[in-house]
This record gives structure tokens, sequence and C-alpha cells, in this order.
């Protein structure tokens, strides 16, 4: 019965919201329906990994905006790892500056709006720092200024390519090295010492390649110009404000999960393992870690699902992200139903791939119970 | 192993415990080589930055809303004087200048009714008669045409009230939605069971900002042409609905927590469901997450952040609005410090009230997925 009375009070609610829906698109003249996604947007992209040009159509423009809602996540989400372990090992340190100074930028990073952040790092990269015809030099041929990060790359060559297509090659080597170490001590009970043999293969492929390619060593490196910093790879100040701001926030929480995973790892277990006579290095290798990593892993997840979420304030900054590609899309052509839709179906989608590729890392990592 | 025996024979004496700031300092900042060297990079960094610090923020600063005294520093100190110029802007937003105390009284109220909520020696029933004089008389001081007092559109409200507006709303509103969503995602009706578990994760898998769009975009052409509902109504409602699947989650921690027992013992007494869930089950559950509750307090404050996006002036938006002047724009940084220690100053208190709160009931339920 009362389910009965709940689907049809959601079907109703459903019908009459349509029913408004229809009426004020007519009265308004706006188009419905997903037809639009294959005119052109008109609207230039500033940056990104997709090639575009205003002429692409409104789905091409949205690609690109998931591209780069991806990429600025990808590199937040390896900094923010990076940066979270070391301020949450550095809460536990027994050096009481390294405590005091972790434990200071957790709670000023946690209690300050994301946002708030993002526009404060917006503003020091793009008015604090000098102009471009005038950049701080932070290493050789690496420079900063208000139009951004330049870095030296290497000019594209028939060597890199090799050594690309090597390194899978390289790292199949090094597991295949691990896995018979494994089955050579499960046999005779001693263990192989394979892991400079393996980090030789994987790194030797991929360098040998690089050889054969001819070792190709020519670089594009950024010059100061009269006008600008011109050549190298670039970094908008949006991209890095957005990866600073998103890396630095969620660090803060993840320093906290760190430090809640590493102590719940009884001290009776280290002691343990020192007692059957492991080494301090496969002590944490072996039996702390694998504990520490089963309490990590599942908040671990919902954090870097939160950073994938958060990086559309993308849009406060202008960065052209997958919300605010949309956002402009909906100001030229009012078709906020259908646009909004797509984002928050990426966005799910996102979320879900994540949220699997974590569980089947957490099963991995779980606890084996008979 | 070679020198066990040895260990095991030879006696020794009992370590000495040490005491005194010696002592502490080996302990705490000379144990081993790379803590002497951390203490030492560290003490360096502080000896260098602190006294800068310390010109830039207090020694050089200018104070008083002195526009050339401040243009002289060229960023060498900070200049406050924006802060004092602009504080009533960035703390109100667009409310009408003159009639400004009416959004200072009606946070004071609130803020002063909050302060009253805090201590559960106060959770009677005195408190409900509070608040539901107190919201209403907010609501009256900021929207006015009652008493004299002029209107004031929703439009131009902001600044710290139109933050602490939103994040009451969303949290008080969403509570009783997310109980209701939390009973529904455990019900043993399949299809209602389904209908939550759908509403719940699709709202915790897109962020914020879609909502806010929805609220902002969608939401108008969903409605009868007739019922014109002002933005700041939506927004609070896109705010409630998407927060309500938090709470949900919330609640369910707390649900979760409770022995099958609590459940056996009411049916054996002969309860209905509806009973077992008011009497039994819920009193009990949601006392075990009224921190949790403080800590979606303090997330919602700071989410409420996100409608400087949908064009509205909190406390976020309302900085901008100030940094819109040409004349201040370049001391953004004392404005954002200035902001920044707002929100510092609210969220720690709250976080630390909750950890308080949290030891003072003295249970705790923690759970993936139920904080965020």
């Amino acid at each position: 019965m009362v389910q009965l009375a709940l689907a049809a009070a959601l079907v109703l609610a459903a019908a009459f919201l349509w029913t408004n829906l229809r009426e004020n698109l007519a009265s308004r003249q706006i188009r419905s329906g997903f037809g639009f996604l294959r005119e052109p947007a008109g609207f230039a992209i500033g940056e990104g990994p997709v090639p575009y040009t205003p002429s692409d159509s409104y789905l091409w423009a949205l690609a690109a905006g998931v591209a780069n809602t991806l990429r600025a996540s990808a590199v937040g989400i390896v900094l923010a790892t990076i940066v979270g372990t070391l301020v949450g090992v550095g809460r536990l340190s027994r050096n009481v500056l390294v405590r005091g100074a972790s434990t200071a930028y957790v709670e000023t990073l946690r209690n300050v709006p994301l946002l708030l952040q993002l526009l404060a790092w917006y503003l020091v990269l793009t008015e604090l720092l000098p102009e471009g015809t005038d950049p701080v030099r932070l290493a050789p041929h690496v420079f900063l200024s208000k139009d951004g990060l330049q870095l030296p790359v290497p000019v594209w060559a028939r060597g890199w390519a090799l050594a690309l297509a090597a390194l899978p090659i390289g790292l199949l080597g090094a597991w295949a090295l691990f896995r018979w170490a494994r089955s050579r001590r499960e046999r005779t009970g001693h263990t192989p010492q394979v892991l400079w043999p393996a980090l030789l293969v994987a790194l030797g492929a991929p360098v040998l390649a690089w050889l054969a390619g001819g070792a190709p060593r020519e670089l594009d490196v950024p010059e100061v110009t009269t006008f600008n910093v011109s050549g190298g790879v670039g970094m908008t100040p949006e991209f890095l404000s957005l990866v600073l701001g998103l890396s630095a926030f969620t660090a803060a929480y993840i320093a906290e999960i760190v430090r809640s995973g590493i102590l719940a790892v009884p001290r009776g277990q280290i002691e343990a393992a020192a007692a059957i006579g492991l080494s301090h290095r496969r002590a944490l290798r072996l039996v702390v870690l694998p504990q520490a990593l089963r309490v990590i892993v599942p908040p671990l997840t919902s954090q870097y699902l939160n950073l994938i979420k958060n990086s559309s304030l993308a849009v406060a900054i202008g960065y052209p992200d997958l919300v605010s590609i949309t956002n402009t899309a909906i100001n030229q052509n009012g078709q906020a139903l259908e646009s909004i839709l797509l984002i928050m179906s990426v966005y799910l989608t996102i979320n879900l791939l994540t949220a699997l590729a974590m569980g089947w890392y957490n099963r991995r990592v779980a606890l084996v119970e008979r | 192993m070679p020198g066990t025996a040895e260990a095991l024979a030879g006696a020794r004496l009992p370590p000495v415990r040490r005491r005194g700031p010696w002592a502490w300092a080996r302990a705490n900042l000379f144990a081993t080589v790379p803590s002497t060297i951390a203490t030492v990079v560290f003490a360096a960094t502080l000896a260098r930055a602190l006294p800068r610090i310390a010109r830039w923020a207090v020694t050089g600063a200018v104070w008083s809303a002195d526009y050339d005294a401040c243009r002289q520093l060229a960023y060498r100190a900070a200049c406050w004087g924006f802060v004092a110029e602009k504080h009533r802007l960035i703390l109100f937003g667009r409310y009408p200048y003159p009639e400004q105390w009416r959004p200072l009284v009606g946070t004071l109220l609130v803020v002063a009714a909050l302060g009253a909520s805090a201590h559960p020696r106060c959770w009677r029933r005195w408190l409900v008669a509070v608040w539901a004089v107190v919201l209403p008389a907010f609501l009256v001081l900021m929207g006015g045409g009652v008493l004299g007092l002029t209107p004031v559109e929703t439009g131009l409200w902001g600044g710290l009230p139109l933050t602490i507006l939103l994040t009451l709303v969303g949290v008080s509103i969403s509570i009783p939605i997310g109980v209701v969503l939390a009973l529904a995602r455990r019900s043993k009706l399949p299809f209602l069971r389904a209908a939550a578990t759908l509403y719940i994760e699709m709202v915790r898998g897109v962020p914020l900002i879609t909502v806010l769009f929805v609220a902002s975009f969608v939401m108008p052409l969903m409605l009868p042409r007739q019922a014109r509902i002002d933005v700041l109504t939506r927004i609070a409602a896109g705010i409630t609905l998407f927060q309500a699947a938090y709470m949900a989650e919330v609640v369910r921690g707390g649900l979760q927590a409770l022995p099958r027992g609590q459940h056996e013992a009411a049916a054996s007494i002969g309860l209905s469901w509806w009973q077992t869930q008011r009497r039994v089950i819920l009193p009990q559950a949601l006392v075990l997450v009224i921190p949790s509750f403080v800590n979606s307090l303090l997330s919602v404050f700071m989410d409420t952040s996100l409608v400087t996006v949908v064009s509205m002036y909190d406390l976020t938006g309302a900085l901008r609005l100030a940094l819109g002047d040409p004349r201040w724009r370049n001391f953004f940084l004392e404005g954002y410090l200035f902001v920044g220690a707002v929100y510092f100053t609210c969220c720690f208190g709250m976080s630390r009230y909750s950890a308080w709160l949290e030891r003072r009931l003295g249970r705790w339920i923690s759970r993936p997925g139920t904080s965020r």
C-alpha cells in the first residue's frame, strides 16, 4: 500500500514538473532534446589536451571539458596523496616542530572553504607574480610568472616513442621476476633478492629502447623573450591554482586518514614482527603496511571521489573543466536541463569507475577471512 | 643469535627517567639525527620567516582606511585599511547600508541561540520555544515589511547573515528528510528501499555545484509560471535536498549502531513499526549521531560558499564584491586573510565543540561512508 502510494506520488510529481517544463520551454521558445550537441559550439576553450576549435560541435567541447576535468583531477590526486602521506606521518613524528607544523597545516586547510582557497591561489598566481617578460627562474629553464609555469620538454622523436613502448615490457619483466621469486620462496624457503634486478629490468628496457632509437636529447627549452616566455610546455595559472588548491585541501584530509590508519595497527604487531626476527623494513612492509592500508583505503577512496567532484569549482577561477564549459553552453543556448543531465551523468560515471577500481584494490588488501 | 646469552645474564640498572627542559628537548627535538636535522631546518625557517611576517602583518601595516598610505606600502606590508574600509560590505553584502543594523541584530540573536543550544544541559523543551522565536525574528528583521521595517528583497541579502541562514536552513530541514530517507533505505519494502537508495547515491555522486545549477537554471523551468519562487528559496532548497542525502547516511550510521535486540525487545512488547521507530530506535540513534550533525553543520557552513558561483553574495561572494572596487583591488590578500579568519574561527570552534560533545556523549560510532 505504502509503496503504491509512493509510486503514484512520484509519477504525479514527475508529470506535474514535466507539463510545466513543456509549457515554460514553449513560452520562452527554448528548444529541447540533445540535438544541439551536433551543432558548432562557437566559443573558445583556453587549454586542454583535446584539440578543439570554436567550429567544433558542443559534444566535442564537452569532451574537451571532460578531458580537462580528468587531467586536473589526476594530477591533483597524485599530489594530494604524496603531500597527505608526508603530513600524516609528520603528525605522528616525535619531533615537536614537525608535529606542530603538520597539525597547523591540517587544521588551517580543513577549516577554510575550498572555494575561498582556490580564489586566493588564483589571485596570488595572477596578481602577485611578476609579468611574463620578467619571470621568476625556479630552476634552469623553469619559469614562473603571471602567464603560468613553463617547463622544458623533450622534442618528440623516435627514441621517445620506442621508450614509451618499452616501458610496459620492462614492467612486465619486473613483475615476472617477482612472481619467480615468490614461487621459489614457496618451493625452497629461500627468498632471492630481486628488488634491484627488477628495477633494472623495469627501467633498463625503456632506456635501451631510447638508445636504440638514436638517443634523442634535443629539448624544447623555454626562453625569456621581450614579450613573454616562449617554448617548452606551459601550465596556465588557472590549471596551477586549481591543482594546487585541490591537492593542498585534500591532502589535509588524507593526512588524517593516513594518521588514523597507522595508529590503527597495534604496537603488539610491530613487537611480534620483531620477535619472529623480521627486520624493521620487512616488518613495515609485511606487517604494518598491509594492516594500515586496510583501514586507509575505503576513506581514501571517498577523498579521491571528493577531489574529482570538487574539481567542478574550476568554474569559479575560469579553468575550462566540464562544469565551466557547460556553464558557457547553457548561457549560449539556454538548454539547461539537457546540459546539466549530461554533466551529472558524467560525474556519476567517473564516480562509479573510480569506486569500482578502488573496490578491486580494496579487495586485494582486505582481510582474507576463512 | 649471538649475544643473547650475555644480554640475559648481565643485569642492568633500570633506565633513569629524566626530566627538565634539557631532557624534554632531547626527546622532542634532538632524539635522532633526522630529527635534529628537521629541528635545525624548521628553526632556521621560522627564525627567518617570523620577523618578516610580523613586519608585514603587524608592525609595518596600515590599519586605517587610508588609501594613499596603503598605496605607498607597495606590498611591503599589509593594508588592513581595506578591511576597515569594506568590512560592512564584506559582512553584510549588498544589504541597504542604513538598514544594516537589522542583519547585525538578527545574526547576534541566532548566534546567541546557537550558544544556548550548545550545552547538553540546555537540551530541554524551552530550547524549541527559543528557536521558534529566534528564527522568525531573524527572517522578519532581514525581510522587513512589518513593524514599520522597510522591506528588503531577498536578492539583496548577503554576507555572513546569508551564510548563516543557508547553513541553518540546510541543516535543520535536511535532518528530518534524512531520517525519512535513512528509514526508507533500511525498509523491507523493496520499491521504497530502491527509491531511497537511488536518491542517496545519485546525489552523493554529483558535485554540489551541479545541484545549485539545477536550482538556479532548471527549477524555474519546472515550476508553474505563476509560482514566482525567488533565487534564495530555490538555492536553499537545493542545498537542503543535497545535504539530505548525506544526512541520511549519517542517520543510517546511527541506526546500524543499535543492536538488533532493541528491535526485538520493542516487537516483543507489541509495539508497531512506527512506535518502535519513534519511541525506541530513533531517540537512541539520533543521540548517537549528534556529533556528526555538528560536523555536517560545519561542512554545510563551508559549502554555502559555492552559492557565489550562482551569483549570490554570501561571505565569499561579498568579499569578491568588495574587491570589485578597482581602488582597493590590490589588497586582495588582506581581504582573503580576513574572510578566511572568519571562516576559520567558526569552523575550528565547531570542530572543537563536536569533539568535546563526542567525548561527553561518551559513545561514538565511526563507519566509512557516514562522514565526509
